[in-house]
């Protein structure tokens, strides 16, 4: 898996077509970053803002974010966020683990191909579709269980984010290390146990950050299928805006962004870590 | 008399190919290797070594025909079934693991208890001169070293036979050198068989007990490395292994101990024996280099009789290209610089060549 480079030396004096030296792609770049950054860099300042106003810098102060966190709506809707968030990114994560396995080594059998397709549907689907399909599907069979819904539905949208890292680390994988393992008196769980787990692990926690994050910033859906009295944050948060934007529901945000970032960075820095079998070489 | 590691009876292996082509990669194979024994496997790549050494592993199945270890037949059961262990080529170290836990790690998976296999561990670390690295990673191990580890992580469960797909080819030649030596210390230090891969000619002659020698998938010869290389019974075997010439030929009389074969008009050579070939057949002669002494032509001189055509200087030998008079025929003469009093000839000599008794081969096809 070393990548080699083809570009010779240049020669001094020929003008090489280097696509980021086009004129103006930079200042386009420029702007375009701006335009998305901006406003959030504004959400994050003023959430610190010692003033009700959200265009006045009065100083600094935490006062919003005490005040969100001491909100009993709030902690309510969080510890919903999370109950989802964990128990979506867990199972989602666990069938993910399995698809992949079957997918990536089952060999070939029939529906294969239909199979990812399938698995994968989730992600490109429009999400008002899967919204509004969930939510007739959930009435139809007139499934009342809470949060339970919630749960369920994010389940589902969950599993192909928590799949993509775990096949990719699964085709990375040299097969030579598990034969080496059943050859060396490892039964088939003990291979998988002690050897196909722990080389898949980044992609796994990768999958599962991903999924987590994808989870507890769902709007649309959780909207459609989430009933009364278990509200998210981000519902929570989109009822708190249609009153106006206060500097609490930046805090709010912010807090949300944080993780996130979090989330998208270890996932990222995991799944950078050498590939699974390259060890070796 | 005892039984035999293994016998491979009837074997082949008939692979579907991606293309939808099938791939016969083993044809009908027959080999028995003994308890004990160095036995290699030796042949151009894609002949169908690899193959064979993963049939005896159990990392797949004959299409036909059966494997039998010490007398039981294997049909059926998982690698982790069978008291057989695999050095592999790229040696497949666990990268999660310490060089100990690599080790220990077949140990583990037999249950045995966690002193015990620290110890057993350790001992054979020691065994491969790697008892100071058991607590490294694999990747913080020069490939020589990985090397080691993954032939006492193989040993380390005691088993019966030990395979090695082209353990040496990784390495550069000093390290490789070494190593031929050293595996072969091991194997006699163990007593377990090795049955060892490689396209390597030299390291098979140098290591082995018996080899055998395949090609396409077939076995061509099976024998000790002098019978491999003195009796070649094909043109395969005989062109694989060492250098050698190849004279198209007729046989003009059969004698008490072998042939009597025309190689040009008028000029004649004797053979060995004669593959159950008679009077006026067709056949291809084969003699080793190192077989035909050139000496100074005094004219009187009778035997063959040639003009140095080159003369290639290789440090310990002097390769020389010999045309024969009265025939089309050029042969390859090695002289040996060290001996003293061995003539040094020129491009454009006349010389006789001396063949030793019994050299020129006639080949079986
Ligand atoms: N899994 C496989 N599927 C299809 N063809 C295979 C497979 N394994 C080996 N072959 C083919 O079988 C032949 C022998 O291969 P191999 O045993 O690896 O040769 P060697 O080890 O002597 O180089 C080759 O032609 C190879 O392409
Ligand atoms: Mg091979």
């Amino acid at each position: 898996m070393r990548s080699s480079t083809t570009s010779g030396p240049n020669p001094a004096g020929e003008k090489q077509f280097v696509i980021g030296r086009f004129p103006g792609f930079a200042a386009t770049s420029w702007i375009f970053l701006l335009y998305l950054y901006i406003p959030i860099f504004l959400l994050i300042i003023f959430s610190f803002n010692a003033s009700h106003s959200a265009t006045i810098w009065h100083g600094f102060s935490l006062e919003w974010y005490l005040k969100a966190f001491g909100n009993d709506d709030v902690q309510r809707a969080a510890v919903n966020s999370l109950i989802v968030a964990f128990i979506a990114t867990v199972v989602a994560t666990v069938v993910a683990v399995f698809a992949a396995l079957i997918l990536a080594r089952g060999g070939r059998f029939r529906g294969r191909g239909l199979s990812y397709g399938i698995l994968m549907l989730p992600m490109t689907m429009p999400e008002i579709v899967t919204a509004v399909a969930t939510l007739s599907f959930f009435t139809a069979i007139k499934l009342d269980i809470g949060l339970g819904r919630v749960v369920i539905a994010h389940t589902v949208f969950c599993i192909p984010f928590a799949f993509l890292p775990i096949r990719a680390r699964l085709q990375g994988m040299d097969t030579t290390l598990e034969q080496a393992a059943q050859d060396l008196y490892a039964n088939e769980w003990q291979t998988f146990r002690y050897v196909t787990l722990p080389l898949l692990m980044p992609g796994i926690i990768s999958g599962a950050m991903l999924s987590f994050i994808i989870s507890i910033d769902d709007f649309i859906i959780t909207l459609m299928v989430a009933p009364a009295g278990s509200t998210t944050l981000p519902l929570y948060i989109y009822g708190m805006v249609r009153m106006g934007v206060t500097p609490e529901v930046n805090a709010l945000s912010t807090v949300m962004l944080a993780i996130s970032l979090v989330f998208v960075s270890t996932s990222y820095l995991i799944g950078r870590k050498k590939q699974a079998g390259t060890a070796n070489q | 008399m005892p039984k035999p590691a293994i016998e491979i009876k009837n074997v082949t292996k008939i692979f579907q190919g991606h293309t939808g082509h099938p791939v016969t990669a083993l044809d009908h194979v027959s080999l028995t290797i003994e308890d004990n024994e160095f036995f290699t496997l030796l042949g151009p790549s894609g002949c169908g070594k690899t193959t064979l050494l993963r049939l005896i592993a159990g990392f797949e199945y004959p299409t036909q025909g059966e494997i039998v270890l010490f007398g039981d037949s294997i049909r059926g059961l998982p690698p982790q079934q069978r008291p057989v262990n695999t050095v592999f080529q790229h040696y497949a170290l666990f990268p999660h693991m310490t060089v100990a836990e690599n080790v220990g790690f077949p140990l583990k998976m037999q249950g045995q208890r966690p002193d015990e296999m620290t110890r057993t561990a350790a001992r054979m670390l020691d065994l491969v001169k790697m008892a100071d690295f058991g607590d490294r990673m694999p990747d913080q191990l020069s490939g020589g070293q990985q090397q080691r580890v993954a032939l006492a992580r193989a040993l380390a469960p005691q088993p019966k036979v030990l395979l090695l797909d082209e353990p040496l080819s990784a390495l550069d030649l000093k390290l490789r050198q070494e190593m031929r030596v050293e595996l072969k210390n091991l194997q006699r230090q163990t007593g377990i068989t090795f049955v060892f891969v490689t396209h390597d000619q030299v390291e098979a002659l140098t290591m082995s007990d018996r080899i055998a020698v395949m090609s396409m998938g077939r076995l061509q010869q099976e024998g000790t490395p002098i019978a491999i290389y003195e009796q070649p019974v094909n043109r395969f075997v005989a062109d694989f292994i060492g250098e050698t010439n190849f004279i198209q030929s007729t046989i003009a009389g059969i004698e008490n101990s072998g042939a009597r074969c025309t190689i040009g008009p008028g000029t004649t050579l004797g053979t060995g024996a004669t593959a159950d070939k008679g009077k006026g057949d067709a056949v291809t002669l084969a003699i080793r280099p190192e077989k035909i002494r050139l000496v100074k032509s005094d004219g009187a001189a009778d035997g063959l009789q040639g003009r140095v055509a080159e003369c290639i200087y290789t440090g310990t030998d002097t390769n020389y290209q010999v045309e024969l008079e009265n025939s089309d025929v050029r042969l390859v003469v090695r002289g040996r610089n060290a001996i003293t009093g061995e003539t040094l000839f020129k491009v454009g000599e006349t010389v006789v060549l001396n063949v030793a008794e019994g050299a020129a081969r006639i080949l079986a096809d």
